[in-house]
């Protein structure tokens, strides 16, 4: 907050990264934690009421839009908000169909939903990073942050979603024993049924971390990029308590920071949707 | 930045955001895509189908308009040679017609000639008869020497 008086910038950044969390003191009764540490102490049964307020409500803002266009979805002239979320169809059945070369029906939606949920939750980077935390300070709610991309807990969540599609595919269409093969079978190969045992151990290690890296990298890389963007626009924040040169460079920093940022923001949603098709055609692909 | 129940919560919309946009978001989209790619199409067709069809009606009617024209051209020689028949007979009649009354004046004139003969005939026959009476009334009976004169006179 630009009135920091109160606050030296360390306390700021933290104050900017804390989510808003509710869950059970360790006193025992439930409530929204005060501090960082209170939330920590929480442990795992705690939630993230602002990721979760953010996240839902971009979800129902994106599925009221489409579903209103589905609704009155026609094979005559398309006109504004029709137009719009066709263009984004053809987008994702394009990249679908690019590279997805099985046949499913989930794989463009689920596409479509990753693709447009992550855009949009990567979006609220761009509403200044004071704005929605200050509303809310001032209708007591101390602790706003209002990117869930921010949130490991809402990137972990929508990659292991995906991990579990793809060991789900994996399974039902290699069966139990061709996934295991694949698990164990490659890279290395051989005859010889004495290393066998052996080469299969070394190919479940290889295979395993290939398999476990895919939704431990799409998760770290979107929290990253988002993490880290979020970051600069909160330092570059703290210069508007520094007087007026200070806030005036911050300000063409900020401006500067946000246009790049509209690349990111984009590209992020659009990686991810991206492996998400990938992942689930490897998924889909059988190995010989 | 704890990993805690936000994780399932999130894990648990996810499910219910892509079930929601597979079910009521995705199909009829798609669908109408569809429906209009395919109304397109149709329509491309169609309108191909139909500049053949022009084509086709241009080359018609330019085939029927030079079939016309020679027809005309046909009816027209035709009418020609008729009129010029049509002179031509009437050409024909009136000289037929002329030669026709050129005979029967002749004829005419013929008659009258032969009237005029025979009346003058009939009148030298009386003159001489006349004539040879006076000369004879002093030597000849009429009655006896009728007969010669009468050879005279048709003789004439």
């Amino acid at each position: 907050m630009a009135g920091s008086e109160t606050l030296t910038s360390g306390e700021y950044i933290k104050h900017h990264l804390t989510n808003l969390t509710f869950g059970q003191f360790p006193d025992g009764h439930w409530g929204v934690a005060h501090s960082a540490e209170q939330a920590k102490e929480m442990g795992f049964w705690a939630i993230h009421l602002d990721s979760m307020f953010w996240s839902l409500g971009l979800a129902a803002l994106f599925g009221y839009f489409f579903y209103t266009a589905a609704q009155k979805a026609s094979a005559g002239v398309p006109s504004g908000l029709q137009n719009f979320v066709e263009l984004m169809i053809d987008f994702v059945n394009d990249s679908v169909r690019g590279s997805f070369s099985g046949k499913n029906d989930l794989v463009a939606p689920l596409a479509l939903t990753v693709f447009a949920w992550v855009f949009l939750m990567n979006l609220m980077d761009l509403v200044p990073v004071d704005l929605i935390p200050y509303i809310s300070g001032v209708l007591g709610i101390h602790f706003m942050k209002v990117v869930p991309t921010t949130d490991p807990n809402v990137t972990f969540a929508l990659a292991l979603g995906v991990f579990g599609l793809i060991l789900f595919y994996s399974i039902k269409i290699k069966g139990v024993g061709g996934f295991v093969g694949e698990l164990t079978g490659m890279p290395f190969e051989t005859k010889n049924p004495l290393l066998k045992p052996f080469f299969m151990v070394i190919n479940l290690v290889l295979e395993g971390v290939n398999l476990i890296a895919k939704p431990v990298s799409l998760a770290l890389r979107l929290f990253g990029n988002m993490y880290a963007g979020e970051m600069i626009f909160i330092l570059i924040a703290v210069m508007y308590s520094a007087g007026w040169v200070m806030g005036i460079f911050g300000g063409v920093l900020q401006l500067g920071w946000a246009i790049f940022h509209i690349l990111i923001i984009t590209l992020q949603a659009f990686i991810f949707m991206t492996l998400t098709i990938v992942y689930l055609d490897m998924a889909h692909a059988e190995h010989h | 930045m704890n990993i805690n129940l936000t994780l399932i919560a999130q894990l648990v919309s996810f499910a219910v955001f892509v079930w929601f946009t597979m079910k009521f978001v995705w199909p009829p989209l798609v669908k109408a895509m569809d429906e209009r790619k395919a109304k397109i199409a149709e329509g491309l067709a169609a309108a191909e189908r139909g500049q053949h069809e022009q084509e086709l009606a241009e080359k018609r009617a330019k085939d029927t308009l030079h079939q016309a024209k020679q027809q005309a051209a046909e009816i027209k020689a035709n009418a020609e040679k008729q009129a010029s028949m049509i002179v031509e007979e009437a050409r024909d009649k009136a000289k037929e017609e002329g030669h026709r009354q050129l005979v029967a004046a002749q004829a005419e004139i013929a008659q009258e000639i032969n009237k005029a003969r025979e009346g003058l005939r009939a009148k030298v026959a009386e003159l001489a008869v006349l004539g040879a009476e006076k000369i004879l009334r002093k030597e000849i009976n009429a009655d006896a020497h009728k007969d010669i004169v009468e050879s005279v006179a048709n003789q004439i």
